[in-house]
């Protein structure tokens, strides 16, 4: 088995966001960067799955040498090696072309990414990844099997979960649920710093988007105070004032 | 041209998400002049597909085929992304839905269109093509400019309003133009809770934290939803202990929910979980915690125990809801 995870690099859950150069820029001043957490329970289920079928895991990233931090975790995890694709990640179509143009060659059995980067918001990359590469995807997976060369899966859909399969290779994007994530050990620590890292240059220049400015939401007015024994008022008012129910 | 819009159905019924990205492609196409042309797929009835022209659809095109009543992400994009081609699209919506977001990156790589996700609003043309999303899970708005001719936006449901519009409309049949080669994935089952209104889509949703001290309690949550009509959520830890399942986890790294009234019982507001939640209208918080960050962020705040609170606003609103029904 071979796959590719493709890992974001994101700001930290915790990151209080700002902008800077007229809110045109996100500023990283102080900012913690992680692996997008859904991409890592990918990169874990990878990990899982070739542990049970031998195979390999790389991980593919597009962006600048800053994102090295976290790629030497997704080695730390446990990935067999690393791609960095030396460019802004501007957009997910571009960041898709960049890993379409690795991948095409590369024969991957199983591509995964996360559900979507926490920074963004877009999940657009599995989809996208799949039809640049003629294959089918199957997004929001919360379990994966591998048996034959057939995946059987559980995905969540609107108001349900829909159980599916689909012969390799494939694209597909994790949930919360498809692994629980690992906290690399020493031993993990220690072997990153040699696993391969290749850093390839990006081709292509399609800027089908950009972004041109950034908002922060308006701060929200004084909230309302109702003592805990008058507790009832509180349907009152979200009825009378609010108009919400 | 046209702006096309996918309209989703589930189980042959069109969702209020459908109705609101009708509406949206509806009111871009009459400020440019354009047509409206409405895609639905699998088997949705004459009567419910009329529903679409009171929307503003202009033009419906009916695909069917025995293959197409499973949803297959591969297949569905291309039978849209043939429709659109043939119709001349500018802009193809759908809403940010779990099959929305299977679907749309796929039309877009294949129509090599710029794409934008959790879009809450129009275009603005003033100068190229702009739209605003939710970015860092609703921590900020981005406005994005998309510089490609044709564009593809699924749009964030529970965002738009519905325009009631009634046209006079074309249903054309159509088979969709697949081959066995667009059905790789099988689809084997779908379950759907049936009588649970759905989180994405609720208007009201009632979430508990770890103030409640434990799944037994959730009858407090369940009990005011009920009483609601309302969705339950959790936060994180609660979901994270086995207390509630994943898909109620509500929060940066879950769910992001958009609803008009987000109730938070014992939950103490971490900025991962606000910016799962604030996109919402109206927010309430209760928690014993006067120190509880959520009361920075919520409209109307109880400080004080859930356990003593819950059941007075329970009764309350079952009081409110009995006058009204």
């Amino acid at each position: 088995m071979k796959i590719l995870v493709c890992i974001s690099n994101v700001p930290d859950t915790t990151t209080k966001i700002t902008f800077t150069g007229d809110n045109t820029k996100f500023n990283t001043a102080g900012v913690q960067f992680i692996i997008n957490p859904y991409d890592e329970l990918a990169l874990t289920r990878a990990l899982e799955l070739t542990e049970k079928l031998t195979g390999t895991v790389t991980v593919i990233n597009v962006g600048l040498a800053d994102a090295e931090a976290s790629i030497r975790k997704a080695l730390a995890i446990g990935a067999t090696d690393a791609v960095r694709v030396n460019a802004e990640p501007t957009d997910a179509y571009f960041v898709a072309e960049q890993i379409a143009a690795y991948a095409k060659n590369e024969n991957y059995d199983l591509i995964l990414t996360g559900r979507e980067s926490i920074d963004y918001n877009g999940g657009q990359v599995c989809g996208l990844l799949a039809e640049m590469l003629g294959l089918p995807s199957v997004n929001a997976i919360n379990s994966l099997e591998i048996e034959n060369g057939v995946a059987t899966m559980t995905r969540d859909i609107d108001g349900g979960r829909e159980k599916l399969s689909c012969k390799l290779p494939f694209v597909a994007s994790a949930l919360q649920e498809l692994a629980e994530a690992r906290i690399p050990n020493m031993r993990g620590i220690m072997s990153a710093r040699t696993k391969p890292l290749k850093v390839v240059e990006a081709t292509g220049n399609d800027f089908t988007s950009a972004t041109v400015s950034f908002e922060l939401p308006a701060a929200k007015g004084s909230c309302k105070m109702i003592a805990p024994e008058n507790a009832e008022q509180l349907i009152e008012l979200l009825h009378t004032e609010a108009k919400v129910i | 041209m046209s702006i096309i819009v996918f309209a989703e159905n589930i189980d042959g019924n069109f969702k209020k998400a459908t109705h609101e990205a009708v509406s949206y492609a509806a009111e871009i196409a009459k400020k440019n002049n354009d047509t409206c042309v409405a895609i639905s797929i699998g088997n949705v009835n004459d009567e419910k597909l009329a529903e679409l022209a009171k929307f503003g659809a202009d033009k419906i095109f009916n695909v069917k085929n025995d293959k197409l009543n499973s949803f297959v992400a591969e297949a569905y994009s291309k039978a849209i992304s043939q429709i659109a081609a043939s119709e001349n699209a500018s802009v193809i919506v759908v809403s940010n839905t779990y099959t929305g977001k299977a679907i749309a990156p796929r039309i877009a790589a294949k129509l090599k269109a710029g794409i934008v996700s959790g879009v809450i609003s129009f275009p603005d043309t003033t100068s190229g093509f702009k739209v605003r999303k939710t970015v860092f899970s609703g921590k900020a708005f981005a406005d994005v400019e998309v510089k490609t001719a044709v564009k593809v936006l699924a749009i964030t449901p529970n965002t738009f309003a519905l325009n009631e519009n009634n046209k006079a409309v074309s249903i054309t049949q159509n088979d969709g133009g697949l081959s066995d080669t667009d059905f790789i994935t099988t689809p084997i089952e779908v379950t759907r809770a049936t009588g649970k209104i759905v989180l994405t889509e609720a208007d009201v949703v009632i979430s508990g934290g770890r103030g409640l001290k434990g799944p037994e309690n959730w009858h407090l949550i369940e009990n005011l939803a009920d009483t609601l009509g309302a969705a339950t959520a959790c936060s994180k830890p609660v979901s994270d202990m086995g207390w509630r399942p994943h898909s109620e986890h509500v929060g940066q790294t879950g769910i992001t929910i958009k609803a008009n009234l987000y109730f938070a019982i014992g939950i103490s507001g971490a900025i991962q979980h606000l910016a799962g939640v604030s996109s919402s209208k109206v927010m309430v918080v209760i928690n014993k915690d006067p120190e509880a960050p959520f009361f920075k962020a919520a409209d109307y705040g109880i400080v004080g125990d859930a356990f003593e609170v819950m059941p007075k606003i329970i009764e309350a609103a079952k009081k409110l809801k009995a006058q009204h029904a």
